[in-house]
């Protein structure tokens, strides 16, 4: 189904599918965000790294308006983010979201989860929801656990089936939040492999995360926030293994 | 949460052969003498309070079986028994009441035929308080009769709904339109002769305003809160706060009493009828009240919650209506329950305004010379259908609470 993502255009050569100059973000006083641009080619898989309280969370929510920005410009798949509510709706339908914590509707089984949003805004008929619903399980690996409610699930299954509520609406880009931080060890690697074969099958993806082996092996390019700003950014060789900037090498000494 | 399920399996293995046997739980108490020993005369100090409480308790039922077996006089309720539950509804027409009762009872028995559980538990306990008053020796024949068709249809409709095609919509669309009917049959608006709300009283009276108080005021209510917690649109915030805030600050009877009052300015000349007008001024009061109540369960949401729906592309609309309401009504049924109680209860205020409830009917039978005296026995049978009627919505929210609550947090 995500075979139309994949292309066999060089990386350089492909369209900016996420375009962000020069944002600036305030949390009251608080200067969040400072002239952050950052440009995302289609099928890129971008991991952003950076210290707790600088800025990547909030970063990575503005290109899905779930954060307002107060100065720059974010363009997302030629829509521009702004005020107006139907842009914003029209961007959220092509850019998924995981978040650290699930957020799945515990009211509602894992089924309709997934398919609610397909149904009500893609307007597709229920029976082409559910069969959409259940390839996508089937992906993830839990097609068994489709009409048990998410409290039922173990942590990693429910981030599992949050990936694949965020897929059923095909969206073009994908938005990953710390989404291992909350899961016990052992079942973090069940979510990297979704993640891993989702950036393989060509979706272009903005993750933020801890997981230094998942960024180095799947990451096209990475980048450092610092105290709202990208400090540097790079292939994973280039980052990992020869750092430029000062405060990335203190950060990556921290980390590895 | 996550290994509930292992858990249960758990439970269910048998233990393997090569394990160490299942021993049984060590005896924790030694029969009645044991239990007896342990929770009453378990120290010299508590088994001083066992005899006190023994003493008191002992006083207390025998005053009371000497009193209600003995001194009481229960002719204050066998000799009006009609009035406590229809008023001055005319003996000529009572079929009508009749009727509606029935309606609602063949609900109660398609509603427990499709949901069991507590519906279930309801409707039959609705029956067997039929059969005990049908069995009463001074209930007349006619009543007899009508008591048991209610029954039949109890357990008719009990056993013959799942039998009928589309019983949930018809089971769901007969309680939508029961209301207006009943209305309808007990008024008869022109087809029927006319029984004017001034005469109807009682049980019947009591129940309608607050059946009318609750159903009315639950839209209203919620779309208060939501009005309330909207930060897109000032204006409507402000009106509905203020709203909440003045009702929430008035007490019911003074509302009753302006309703009475302002209603007719308001309407310029036409007519608004006295029980309509209790029943709006009910209904306004029981919304504010609820407001705060579904705005608590909006608050209690967490924002992923929110922010999931929004990031799924789901406009306002549909992330009330699929995500946050449901849940937050959900959190807050027990206070939305405990509302409509003690709405029931306070139906008793619009005695003051001289309508004839339950309340005003006890209250007009014990000031007739002819049961001078007699208080004690009508207000303590009042008392008894309030609280047979209120611990019956208490139970059943504490069931719907219950079944709501598996598997799913
Ligand atoms: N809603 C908010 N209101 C006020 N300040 C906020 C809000 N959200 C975040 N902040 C502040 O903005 C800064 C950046 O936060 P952000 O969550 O983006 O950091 P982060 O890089 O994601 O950190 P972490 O690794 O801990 O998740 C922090 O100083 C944080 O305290
Ligand atoms: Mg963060």
């Amino acid at each position: 189904m995500l075979e139309e993502f994949k292309s066999d255009t060089p990386l350089e050569e492909r369209e900016d599918i996420i375009v962000c100059k020069n944002i600036n973000k305030w949390f009251g006083k608080l200067h969040v965000l400072k002239d952050v641009s950052l440009n995302v080619k289609q099928g890129e898989v971008v991991v952003i790294l950076g210290p707790s309280g600088s800025g990547k969370s909030t970063f990575i929510r503005t290109i899905n308006a779930l954060e307002e920005i107060q100065e720059g410009e974010i363009v997302v798949d030629g829509i521009n983010v702004s005020h107006d509510v139907q842009d914003i709706e029209a961007i959220r339908k092509e850019t998924g979201m995981v978040f650290q914590q699930f957020n799945l509707f515990p009211h509602m089984t894992i089924l309709k989860n997934i398919t609610l949003a397909p149904i009500w805004v893609r307007k597709w008929p229920r029976a082409k929801a559910e069969k959409i619903a259940m390839e996508l399980l089937e992906r993830v690996g839990i097609p068994e656990q489709a009409h048990k409610y998410p409290g039922q699930l173990s942590g990693g299954q429910q981030q599992r089936v949050a990936i694949a509520r965020a897929l059923a609406m095909q969206p073009k880009i994908m938005l990953f939040d710390e989404p291992t931080s909350a899961l016990d060890p052992e079942m973090i690697k069940e979510v990297l492999d979704v993640m891993r074969e989702l950036a393989k099958s060509g979706m272009t993806m903005l993750v933020v995360t801890h997981e230094m082996g998942f960024a180095r092996e799947v990451a096209d390019r990475i980048v450092l926030f610092d105290n709202g700003e990208i400090i540097e950014t790079g292939s994973p060789e280039e980052l990992f293994d020869n750092p430029k900037h000062e405060r990335t090498k203190l950060f990556l000494s921290q980390i590895l | 949460m996550g290994n509930l399920n292992d858990e249960k399996a758990i439970n269910h293995v048998h233990t393997p052969v090569e394990g160490t046997p299942d021993k049984e739980p060590p005896k924790t108490s030694v029969g009645v003498l044991g239990w007896l020993k342990e929770n009453l005369f378990s120290s010299w100090f508590n088994t001083i309070l066992t005899f006190i409480f023994a003493w008191i308790l002992y006083v207390l039922i025998k005053g009371t079986l000497s009193w209600v077996f003995l001194s009481a006089d229960w002719n204050v309720i066998t000799k009006n028994f009609a009035l406590y539950f229809v008023g001055q509804y005319p003996k000529e027409e009572i079929w009508r009441v009749w009727t509606s009762l029935s309606i609602v009872s063949l609900l109660f028995g398609f509603s427990s035929g499709l949901w069991k559980g507590t519906v279930r538990q309801l409707s039959v306990t609705l029956s067997v308080i039929y059969a005990i008053i049908a069995v009463m020796p001074f209930i007349t024949g006619e009543s007899r009769v009508w008591l048991g068709i209610n029954i039949l249809f109890i357990y008719a409709g009990m056993f013959a709904i799942s039998k009928i095609p589309k019983h949930k919509v018809i089971t769901i669309t007969g309680w939508l339109i029961s209301f207006p009917v009943i209305i309808f049959m007990l008024h008869g608006f022109g087809v029927f002769s006319e029984v004017s709300t001034n005469l109807w009283g009682g049980l019947l009276l009591t129940v309608l305003i607050a059946t009318v108080a609750i159903v009315a005021s639950f839209p209203i209510g919620v779309l208060l809160a939501l009005g309330r917690m909207s930060s897109k649109l000032p204006i409507i915030r402000w009106v509905c706060i203020a709203y909440i805030e003045l009702i929430r600050g008035v007490p019911l009877i003074t509302i009753l009493f302006m309703a009475q009052l302002m209603i007719p300015l308001f309407m310029g000349g036409i007519n608004i009828d006295n029980v309509l007008r209790v029943m709006i001024g009910a209904t306004l009061f029981t919304a504010a009240y609820l407001a705060e109540n579904v705005r608590g369960g909006l608050q209690s949401i967490p924002r992923g919650q929110h922010e999931a729906a929004q990031a799924l592309g789901l406009n306002s609309t549909y992330r009330t209506t699929f995500i946050i309401l449901p849940q937050a009504l959900r959190a807050v049924i027990p206070a939305i329950v405990g509302q409509c109680i003690s709405m029931f209860k306070d139906t008793a205020l619009v005695a003051i305004v001289g309508l004839i409830d339950l309340l005003g009917i006890a209250q007009t039978i014990v000031a007739n010379p002819k049961f001078l005296g007699k208080q004690m026995e009508a207000y303590l049978f009042i008392a008894l259908i309030y609280w047979v009627i209120s611990y019956s919505m208490s139970y059943a929210s504490r069931r719907l609470e219950k079944n709501l609550g598996v598997g799913e947090r």
